[in-house]
């Protein structure tokens, strides 16, 4: 897969003005998660990887984010949210329940484990998971959909997008303290950003249709208005 | 700092030191009451303490378990809690916006809601005094309402999002403006401490770590320890206790390993939304079964969030939307503008979400999950969107009971209960037509709305006029019990369609004016 922007390494600005004491020893604390399972079973962590595989794919030329990982470490320390929903369990309970439901879901679909089907008959169970529809016993009254919606995306997709290696794909600037930026406005750019984006073959994301074209179709043009 | 021992009987307990309780505690503080203030949150230095990171800097939220359910369920934990001194304008936008005059009597001036027991002139003076002691930054002249004086640092420089958001706005002949931040323009230096100008890091909503953002823990905490009040970090406060005479007596609270007892002549609830009328339920005792300050049955009743729904775009340039405080730009238009089919209003402002916020929007609105996922995450520095802050109106309905569930005090957890209501679902729809108008005509491509989304907590204790329709009196005191207070925003009988956070300290300092007056005429 083309690096939109190649070259560029966050981890790379971390002895320059833009990273204090306390993001250094945070970020390299991330960087130093505890691969293996503490949390998680043996059988319960291979599910796992075949779930976050297919939550965030991962290009096979660099080693993986250990999704699994953070997500072990959330459980084991009991990092809260803040708020559940009512018909979901404790996320400990939630996870243990789901990755086994899911396992079930896989046996009684294609009579393999999750982790031996392919990647379009995974997917196709977690379309399914994400539209409610499985109801398999071993959820116990569980909803499928909330576990995807509220347990699966965010501990998996949080945990990739805290990582050094996403911000280097999105050409987000990082840690910014005590430097800041100095150049705001459109199209501008302070020297320690990433530089602009260069997918090989294509144009800035954004201009694949004309400006505004899809949306003029549908809508009443944009003057002030009121109901 | 000036400390107390438990046994010592204080003037005022206060429960909380965010946008409520921390004004106020310097108030009382500098007007000669002995006052303690009890967070359940660490005192941080940021300098030291922050990082430039999300997911670190979500230990300022309060995470402790709290349940949520009904039609519309509320998502709890950055959006709209705190758990630190300074509550959560540690890490909050720094919007600092005044209520139409108009939303204190909107019942009687436009239909809607409960009428405030305040009047608005009082209000405009109140907020003058914060934007003052806030340092806020913000235009010369603000587009909407009655006349107001300037604020009291330059506005500052948009960036590319809020650029967008100007175009747009006038696109559909609509007026905008920098928004009002509570973050200095320049240096500020004041009898308490210091503080840098900002440096549009970015990272705004997951704490200030150079002290530019005027939140409470730089501005009225200072003032409060200079006064002489102490502030007692880590202490989660359990309990109300009520004395033989039917007056509260104290509070106990968690610290260091152990139940401990503060007592006190007053205690005032500052807690927000949740933890405030959370606290007031669970002290109930025999001759309060239902809970301290609850005759009327409404403490945790007419819980209001606001509607915080997005529209999103790609732009053919670069905007880089991680620069600079994340709401740099505002229109009000529909706030003041009465010619709407529904009640209420809302404002849009510019936004910034950083990637793992953004990815939360993508999997949330979108439902995006693999490879769609990491294609759109990869559109980052193209991005803008605007962002609505609206009016939800008052329902008993919407409440905070006490769930069986206890958390690591063995306290009861919170229940949250929530559904939108058909004028809520209105208004909405017409700020994501509107939302997504000032888009198209900036030419924003691969346009999506994020449809579910709230932010910010506000009734649960309702201040009025009439004991039996509401919780606090117009003083801030509670009317069943004389010596306990609540000062937050849970005492708001209506939301308005702005951020509440400058209402809120308006109203502390307000509060703590009221007290000055009735201990003066002997009425305390």
């Amino acid at each position: 897969m083309a690096e939109r922007y190649a070259g560029y390494d966050v981890l790379g600005k971390r002895h320059t003005p833009s990273w204090n004491p306390k993001t250094r020893e945070v970020i390299d604390a991330r960087l130093a998660v505890y691969r293996e399972p503490r949390f998680f079973t043996a059988s319960e962590w291979r599910t796992l990887w075949a779930l976050c595989e297919r939550i965030v794919p991962q290009p096979k030329h660099r080693a993986p984010v250990p999704l699994p990982s953070y997500v072990d470490e959330k459980l084991q320390c009991r990092q809260l949210d803040g708020y559940r929903y009512a018909s979901l369990p404790p996320q400990d309970e939630a996870w243990r329940r789901g990755l086994a439901a899911l396992e079930a879901e896989a046996h009684s679909a294609h009579g393999a484990a999750f982790t031996a089907l392919t990647s379009v008959q995974q997917d196709e169970l977690l379309r399914r998971m994400q539209h409610g529809q499985l109801m398999g016993p071993a959820w116990q009254g569980m909803p499928c959909q909330l576990f995807f919606e509220h347990r699966v995306l965010p501990d998996i997709t949080h945990a990739y997008y805290a990582h050094p290696t996403a911000w280097d794909e999105i050409g987000f600037g990082g840690p910014a303290s005590p430097r800041g930026y100095v150049r705001m406005g459109l199209e501008r750019r302070d020297p320690w950003e990433a530089p602009r984006a260069q997918a090989p073959g294509t144009q800035a994301p954004g201009s694949e249709a004309p400006r505004g074209e899809a949306s003029r179709a549908t809508t009443a043009p944009p003057q002030g208005s009121s109901q | 700092m000036r400390q107390y021992a438990d046994n010592e009987l204080v003037d005022f307990a206060v429960v909380g030191t965010g946008a409520g309780g921390a004004p106020l505690i310097a108030r009382l503080a500098e007007s000669g009451f002995s006052v303690v203030g009890l967070d359940a949150g660490p005192y941080y230095r940021p300098l030291e303490d922050f990082a430039s990171d999300e997911r670190e800097q979500s230990k300022l939220y309060w995470l402790d378990e709290r349940l949520v359910d009904g039609d519309n369920p509320i998502v709890m934990g950055g959006k709209n809690s705190g758990q630190a001194v300074g509550g959560s304008t540690v890490h909050f936008a720094m919007v600092s916006l005044r209520f139409r005059p108009e939303w204190f009597r909107s019942r009687s001036l436009l239909g809607y809601g409960a009428d405030w027991p305040v009047d608005w002139r009082e209000m405009w003076h109140y907020y003058g005094i914060a934007e003052q002691a806030l340092g806020i930054a913000g235009p010369v002249h603000y587009p909407w309402g009655p006349w107001r004086p300037r604020y009291p640092y330059r506005a500052h420089e948009l960036n590319g999002a809020a650029e967008l958001l100007g175009r747009g706005a006038e696109a559909l002949g609509m007026k905008w403006t920098p928004t009002p931040l509570a973050t200095v323009s320049a240096p500020r230096a004041h009898a308490h401490g210091r503080s840098p100008p900002c440096v549009y890091r970015g990272f705004c909503r997951f704490g200030c770590s150079t002290n530019a953002k005027q939140s409470q823990l730089v501005t009225f905490i200072p003032r409060a320890l200079a006064a002489g009040a102490e502030i007692r970090d880590l202490a989660m406060v359990g309990r109300i206790e009520l004395g033989h005479d039917g007056r509260v007596a104290g509070v106990h609270y968690h610290r260091e390993g152990r139940w401990r007892f503060q007592r006190a002549r007053h205690v005032v609830v500052a807690g927000y939304a949740i933890e405030t009328p959370r606290l007031l339920l669970a002290s109930a005792t025999d001759r309060h079964p239902h809970g301290l300050a609850n005759s009327s049955d409404l403490v945790g009743r007419y819980l209001m969030t606001q509607s915080n729904q997005a529209v999103f775009g790609t732009m053919p340039q670069e905007v880089r939307w991680y620069k600079g405080p994340p709401s740099l730009a505002i229109t009000e238009h529909w706030n003041y503008d009465d010619h709407k089919a529904f009640f209420g209003g809302y404002c849009w402002m510019a936004q910034g979400p950083l990637p793992v916020e953004w990815a939360t929007i993508q999997t949330s609105a979108r439902g995006l999950w693999g490879q769609p996922l990491r294609d759109a995450m990869e559109k980052y520095n193209y991005q803008v969107g605007l962002k609505m802050v609206g009016e939800m109106l008052p329902d008993e309905r919407n409440r905070v009971t006490l769930a069986d569930e206890k958390d690591q005090y063995g306290l009861r957890v919170a229940r949250v209960t929530y559904a939108w209501g058909e004028n809520d679902k209105a208004l909405i729809q017409h700020a994501l037509n509107q939302m997504q108008m000032s888009l198209e005509a900036v030419g924003a491509a691969d346009i999506f709305r994020q449809e579910d989304d709230t932010n910010h907590l506000a009734g649960t204790a309702r201040m009025g006029n009439d004991p039996a329709t509401s919780v606090i009196n117009p003083d801030g005191r509670s009317w069943d019990i004389p010596n306990l207070w609540v000062c937050d925003g849970s005492v708001f009988p209506t939301t308005g369609g702005v951020n509440p956070s400058l209402t809120i300290t308006s109203l502390a300092l307000r509060m703590a004016d009221r007290i000055g007056a009735l201990a003066s005429r002997n009425e305390l």
